[in-house]
């Protein structure tokens, strides 16, 4: 793999881990030469404005190597415009971003509008903007479930397919930090798990940093190292169970002291109240098929699948599969958090 | 029997249709084609000028043509959708042309040689001009290649790979007015759009990859400028027409074929 210092041997045997981490660049990265821990990104008084309308104040941001953070707000309150400045894409009306010098950054949009104008494949769209080395793609590929979709057109997969290969592509070229844009969007409750899940697991295997925007409490609560509420400017910040608590964040999003996990149960009876219970199910025969083709492709090669056809046969127990991504969280990266200075 | 005029022609048609395929499918895939016509149609207005200054068409063509391409690429308006904007300025800077050329003193030119083309007027200068300028296009897209696909299919991905997407799109704004400047001579300006989008059209069936595309469109590009100028040659028809008539059977023809695949397939 390219990120690896040169002389490292690297092997394709079983014992390898799937993903490789990313300690020696990142190291390059984050450590000052003075040994002081630098942020992956910075953000001074950032502010935006569209025409005369102030979307974002004075945000002060910085993300370190091995965090997640979450961005919560309301519609409208600006995320979605502070992930686009924190990548460079919009054009700030006061202050500065800084990225780490040689910073990789792996971006998951909200959504990607494909035009059936443009033909690409999904093994011509992982090469982009530059070509991918074989077996770093085939270790990705395996792990986000993707390979049986190379041939494939862009415009054919599904929303599931589609944010899963978006999340294979951002993870090709070894990001510093993973950031993802309400990316569950258009997925259904079991398909956002997985893919939460898919990304706990990938960051737990590379250490990379984590920013993520979602609507999804009771997934933010459980999963990051920090929570960022936002409404234009950033209303409270800190600790998923300190933040659930502030007055501000409650003023926003109307939950009582239980917060997440108050919310996250009323999630989880309204789906299944719904008498739209048919798409569910439509949903997942769809995964199912998908699965199926996956599983006659390579299933001896990866044991790790196992695990996955086995949370298909339990109907989603979303309850279970909280509380494991909690104990997902890997005790070295909050002990690497709390090392670190604000 | 091989005349040189027919030799030119030739050349010169392979030249242009070489340059302008993978750029056509840019403009395909962008949805640019307003743009495509916005730039070419101030070519005119170039042409009055260059013979107004008496300097090289070529020269005034191609000054008018980035002018007008990158005035069209910074264009943004809350007032007016994209293509009312480029339609207005596609239009009006063809009907300010005609205008300024009927204004020349002691000029007779033959208007429909810059609207329609003049290939089989092509000289040994024209020729190289042609071909140097089809030669650097053709190098510097194939530079930026994944820079720009990166940007056409979303700038935000383009911004976190690291890339400036304003800046790619200079490189194909600039490509794009350097393309009508050498195709005014082989199909005038206003058939050049039609060089550009109907081989990427008539590629696009046929294609599953975006370098795929741009390949058959530069075959079928070519195909149709040499077809095009022998059968013109035959039927005593205006040569450029002719040519973007045999791209538009070909663009017919590969959905005819897709399509007919398309029908077997279900029914095996």
């Amino acid at each position: 793999m390219s990120f690896l210092s040169a002389g490292k041997p690297v092997s394709a045997s079983s014992s390898v881990p799937l993903m490789q981490p990313l300690d020696a660049t990142m190291k390059k990265i984050t450590v000052g030469s003075d040994g002081s821990m630098r942020p992956l990104i910075k953000a001074t008084d950032m502010s935006v404005s569209h025409g005369r309308t102030a979307v974002l104040e004075r945000i002060n941001f910085s993300i370190q190597s091995g965090e997640i953070v979450t961005i919560v707000g309301p519609n409208g309150s600006g995320k979605s415009t502070m992930v686009r400045a924190l990548i460079g894409a919009q054009p700030l009306s006061g202050g500065v971003i800084d990225h780490a010098k040689g910073l990789r950054i792996g971006y998951v949009p909200q959504r990607l509008q494909m035009d059936q104008a443009l033909p690409m494949s999904v093994r011509r769209f992982f090469d982009l903007p530059t070509r991918i080395d074989a077996s770093a793609l085939a270790q990705v590929v395996a792990r986000i479930q993707v390979k049986h979709l190379l041939n494939r057109q862009m415009v054919d997969l599904s929303g599931g397919q589609f944010q899963r290969v978006l999340l294979a592509r951002a993870l090709l070229n070894h990001p510093h930090v993973l950031i993802l844009d309400e990316a569950t969007q258009g997925l259904d409750q079991q398909g956002s798990a997985e893919f939460y899940q898919q990304i706990d697991t990938v960051r737990n295997e590379m250490g990379c940093a984590v920013l993520m925007v979602s609507h999804e409490l009771h997934v933010v609560m459980s999963a990051s190292d920090r929570v960022i509420c936002l409404n234009g400017h950033i209303c409270c910040e800190g600790a998923p169970d300190v933040v659930s608590s502030q007055p501000e964040y409650r003023a926003l999003f109307g939950t009582g002291t239980l917060g997440a996990l108050a919310l996250y149960r009323h999630d989880h009876d309204h789906s299944h109240d719904h008498p739209g219970e048919h798409e569910h199910e439509h949903e997942h025969e769809h995964e199912h098929e998908h699965e199926h083709e996956h599983e006659h492709d390579h299933s001896h090669d990866h044991p790790g699948d196992h695990q996955h056809d086995h949370q298909h046969d339990h109907q989603p127990d979303h309850e279970e599969r909280n509380s494991n991504s909690t104990l997902n969280v890997p005790d070295n990266l909050k002990s690497a958090h709390k090392g670190m200075p604000d | 029997m091989l005349d040189s005029f027919i030799l030119r022609a030739a050349l010169a048609g392979i030249a242009v249709a070489i340059a302008a395929a993978p750029i056509g499918c840019f403009v395909v895939w962008r949805r640019m084609a307003y743009f495509g016509d916005a730039t070419a149609h101030a070519a005119i207005l170039g042409v009055a000028m260059s013979l107004a200054f008496s300097q090289s068409v070529f020269a005034g063509t191609l000054v008018v043509s980035v002018l007008m391409a990158y005035l069209v690429s910074s264009l943004s308006s809350r007032e007016y959708a994209m293509d009312t904007l480029l339609g207005v300025l596609a239009h009006s800077s063809l009907a300010f042309g005609l205008v300024a050329v009927s204004f020349l003193p002691g000029v007779r030119i033959d208007l429909n040689a810059y609207l329609f083309g003049d290939i089989l007027a092509v000289d040994s200068t024209d020729l190289i001009q042609m071909w140097v300028g089809a030669v650097l296009v053709t190098a510097l897209l194939a530079w930026r290649w994944s820079a720009l696909l990166m940007v056409t299919l979303n700038p935000e991905l383009a911004y976190a790979s690291g890339l400036k997407p304003r800046r790619e799109q200079l490189a194909l704004t600039v490509s794009l007015a350097v393309i009508v400047a050498l195709a005014i001579k082989v199909v005038g300006v206003l058939l050049i759009t039609a060089m550009l989008i109907i081989p990427a059209a008539a590629a696009r069936p046929l294609s599953h990859t975006p370098e795929r595309m741009a390949l058959i469109a530069v075959a079928i590009g070519v195909f149709a400028a040499l077809s095009g100028l022998l059968t013109s040659f035959q039927l005593d028809t205006p040569t450029g027409p002719t040519i973007v008539c045999v791209a538009a059977v070909l663009f017919a023809l590969s959905n005819l074929v897709y399509r007919t695949r398309q029908l077997l397939s279900h029914w095996v």
